[in-house]
């Protein structure tokens, strides 16, 4: 586990409908079950439908902070799809920003139209390394699909940020989360969900 | 979880809403009434989870105006009582909410009230504290997720002190914004409502008027004894901040990254109708500058400035800054949209002139350099396999085959997306719930000058219940001349499947007696037909059968929201045929992923060829109905 710097700024962005929200959820029950204090901002577009999403999770030893990441002081970026880490690395990462990516484009409706051209994964991918510190990019939906469900992939994310390390507090207490927060067969698909994630980065 | 567990002083992961809802359950309320709208969509929900557990009575209401009628009837018996709503409901309340201040309240009565900066999830920024001031209603304003409790359970108590509703002002970043919360007791008061033949609550004399503004006296000194306004930073500051609800975070935070937090106070207002005025006045007393951080409009900042030009003489050259002088300002203007620590931060450094150092690496101009490609823009759509994708497609092809021009009107819910594109830019207004159908019932009386284009407007099932009745009722009263097309998904799918009249069960999930729409259409004597929008061919001629028809006439598309339909139950797999599917050559315009926009059907451009995201598609199976190759194929039945 790495120095922790306090507030750890955790923001997690992708489409509507990855279950961003629950990720965000899973991570805040379990910085409350370690003990620390915690805010989640929720940031959504109109539609909660296909727009972009993003929520920003502050962890603190013993602080209460405002729900919302000021630009440029992100600690973590997960990104649960390509476009929409790139966006939100613009904003809200800096040289020393940690960025957890997977490799799986969900396409706007203007590229679907063919209006627009969804830029090339690699290169969003290479953009992003030439910015910050360290970048993990997963196929984390193919991942998910091997744990039984592509739609798990938001549980091997959290899995890949965990195991980044960068987190005060260790994995059991997402196991903890998880099983407070599901039940049955998709607590168990998305417990081996963060399995394959968390191996996935932390080797 | 969370919400319900007994040890008091722990600590336990909330949401805004559920924290306003744990409030409520601490301060023993027994009533709870609510219409769903974001942000505050989800307290009921919560509340009614564990209503059996507490023996709670709550409801989902036909709208927000009903459900605070039966919240104040249980106040006039004694009982502590919720009504929930956001700021356009509070509008539809509104003339029984101001017959309520002058009546005023017994048990402890709490208008929470949602209010949405920066129209996340609503049609416009509505700051309803100058609604409530006009109400002369007091009004918290919790600034975090801990807060949205306390806050809530004071809030009863300084009602019952004041036999007055208190609102709780919530905005959408409290709301939707989760963390640690620190538990107290929940109260378990013994309940006995009594309203005996000789109780009147009443609104009827002038006297009552004065009655009110005494009652808002009072409040004036409870919130000047208030815990929840409070103020951090350096002994009579001379340049001080006074913020409200989450903006108090964001300038304590603002001041900590400029450097400032040792020489600029924080004074925090937590109680912010009607203003503690000494407590003001003594702030601003050795303030030389102050600075309003608050959401949306000008409030907290208006009203006191007005206190200190009452006080001018005492309080000599304050200098304020805020939304009426420009400062406060974020990208859009000031006074518009939301606030957050970098705007904040981009204000005090400019007034207090401090340098802002800033880690922002690149902007989005430069990421695109560096890139080489333009990042693509994300508009919003209808989930893949929604039904109102098929309806308005269906609609749309009716109209073009009909040939008339025909006008489409809409209003509140999902389908408001038929706004843009991903409805085929349909509609054509969009003003609040069951506005559609007036316009339309309008629309449809301008034959005798001359107007002849077919007017539909579409309203979704919740919204009928709502706000569509009346306006139907009008309609066949006036005989007017239009096609009312429910877009029935069977739940209130916007705000999070809240069920409605027309479902088998309650808010607690008891057996319901459904009140079926079309029981209410026969009873208006209104003609009627029901399609189902997957069935697209089928739908088409139902559209324009009925628009040859004159008079009001409804016409019921069924189908459940995709979301709620494929919850816990396998999906159909559908993949396209390469083999059948020759994309740009074959001449359908790549009808799927083109024209039909489902988000699912992507296109394959390195092979040329359709295909469909698995971990995006519902597996409705109605692209696979339209493609003119038949090259999709659904594995499984589509029921
Ligand atoms: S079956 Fe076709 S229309 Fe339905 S969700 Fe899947 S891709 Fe979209
Ligand atoms: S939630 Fe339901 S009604 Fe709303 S867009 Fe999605 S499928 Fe359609």
């Amino acid at each position: 586990m790495s120095a922790f710097r306090e507030p750890l700024n955790i923001i997690i962005t992708g489409v509507g409908g990855q279950g961003n929200v629950l990720a965000s959820q899973v991570i805040s029950v379990a910085a409350v079950e370690a003990g620390y204090r915690v805010v989640v901002g929720e940031t959504f577009g109109v539609s909660q439908r296909g727009g972009s999403v993003m929520s920003h999770v502050r962890i603190s030893r013993d602080k209460a902070y405002g729900p919302l990441i000021p630009r440029g002081r992100a600690g973590v970026i997960a990104g649960f799809e390509p476009l929409e880490t790139l966006r939100v690395m613009v904003k809200y990462a800096n040289p020393d920003t940690v960025m957890i990516m997977n490799d799986r484009p969900n396409y706007p409706l203007g590229c679907l139209l063919g209006e627009d051209k969804y830029p090339d994964p690699h290169r969003i991918e290479e953009t992003i390394r030439k910015i910050v510190a360290r970048v993990h990019c997963l196929s984390a939906t193919e991942l998910a699909k091997e744990a039984g469900s592509p739609l798990a992939a938001n549980m091997v994310m959290t899995g890949a940020l965990v195991g980044s390390g960068l987190l005060p507090f260790g994995r059991e207490y997402f196991t903890k989360a998880i099983e407070l927060l599901f039940k049955d067969s998709v607590r168990d698909l998305n417990l081996a969900a963060f399995e394959l994630g968390h191996r996935r980065v932390a080797g | 979880m969370g919400v319900c567990k007994e040890q008091p002083g722990v600590r336990v992961a909330l949401t805004g809403n559920e924290s306003l809802a744990r409030g409520a359950l601490e301060a023993g309320v027994a009533y709870a009434a609510s219409y769903p709208g974001s942000p505050t969509a989800e307290v009921l929900g919560t509340l009614a989870k564990v209503a059996g557990q507490f023996n709670l009575y709550v409801e989902w209401s036909v709208n927000e105006k009903v459900a605070m009628e039966g919240a104040a009837a249980a106040s006039f018996t004694g009982l502590r009582s919720l009504v929930v709503m956001k700021a356009d409901g509070l509008n539809v309340a509104l003339d029984f909410a101001g017959a309520l201040a002058i009546s005023g309240t017994r048990g402890g009565m709490v208008i929470l009230v949602g209010d949405d900066p920066a129209a996340h999830s609503s049609v416009r920024e509505e700051d309803s504290r100058n609604l409530c001031k006009a109400l002369h209603l007091p009004i918290l304003e919790p600034s975090s997720v801990q807060e949205a409790k306390d806050m809530t359970r004071e809030a009863f108590a300084l009602s019952e002190q004041l036999k007055l509703p208190v609102v709780v002002r919530c905005v959408t970043r409290v709301c939707h914004a989760s963390g640690d919360v620190k538990l107290e007791e929940i109260a378990r008061p013994e309940r006995r409502p009594v309203f005996g033949r000789h109780d009147r609550v009443i609104t009827f004399s002038i006297r009552m008027h004065a009655q009110l503004e005494q009652k808002l006296s009072r409040a004036v000194d409870a919130a000047g004894d208030s815990a929840f306004n409070s103020y951090t930073g350096p002994s009579e500051a001379a340049r001080l901040v006074i913020a409200s609800g989450p903006s108090v975070m964001y300038a304590l935070e603002a001041l900590d990254m400029l450097g400032l937090s040792g020489s600029v106070g924080v004074l925090k207002l937590g109680t912010t109708w009607p203003l503690p005025e000494k407590l003001l006045l003594s702030y601003l007393e050795t303030a030389s500058a102050v600075v309003f951080a608050e959401e949306v409009e000008p409030f907290v900042e208006d009203n006191v400035m007005a206190l200190a030009a009452g006080h001018w003489s005492e309080l000599g050259g304050v200098r304020f800054y805020g939304k009426r002088s420009g400062h406060v300002a974020g990208p859009a203007g000031a006074g518009i949209g939301e606030l957050d620590p970098d705007v904040l931060a981009d204000a005090l450094a400019k007034i207090f002139d401090v340098p802002r150092a800033d880690p922002l690496l690149l902007t989005s101009l430069e990421a695109e350099a560096m890139l080489g490609e333009k990042m693509p823009d994300r508009e919003l759509a209808l989930c893949a396999g929604c039904p109102h994708r098929a309806s308005f497609w269906a609609i749309r092809t009716a109209l073009e085959l009909d040939g008339r021009e025909g006008i489409v009107l809409g209003d509140i819910g999902c389908y408001t997306l038929g706004i843009v594109r991903t409805g085929y830019y349909l509609l054509q207004t969009m003003h609040c719930m069951g506005a559609g159908v007036g316009i339309a019932g309008g629309l449809g009386k301008l034959d005798r000058f001359g107007f002849n284009k077919p007017v539909i407007t579409v309203v979704g099932d919740s919204t009928f219940y709502h706000a569509a009745v009346p306006a139907l009722v009008n309609a066949r009263y006036n005989r007017a001349n239009f096609l009312c097309v429910v877009l029935d998904n069977e739940t209130t799918a916007m705000t999070g499947h809240q069920p409605h009249p027309g479902r088998r069960t309650t808010a607690t999930g008891e057996p319901a007696d459904t009140v079926p729409m079309e029981d209410i259409i026969r009873g208006l004597n209104i003609p009627y037909a029901i399609s189902d929008p997957y069935n697209v061919d089928a739908t088409v001629n139902a559209v324009c059968e009925m628009l040859e028809q004159s008079g009001p006439r409804v016409l019921i598309l069924r189908r459940t929201c995709a979301l709620a339909a494929v919850k816990g139950k396998r999906k159909n797999r559908v993949y396209v045929d390469w083999d059948k599917c020759i994309g740009d050559a074959c001449g359908c315009g790549r009808f799927c992923s083109k024209v039909f926009a489902c988000p699912a059907n992507i296109w394959d451009a390195e092979h040329g060829k359709a295909r469909i995201d698995e971990a995006v598609c519902n597996g409705c199976g109605v692209c696979a109905t339209l493609c003119p190759q038949q090259a999709i194929v659904v594995e499984g039945t589509v029921e």
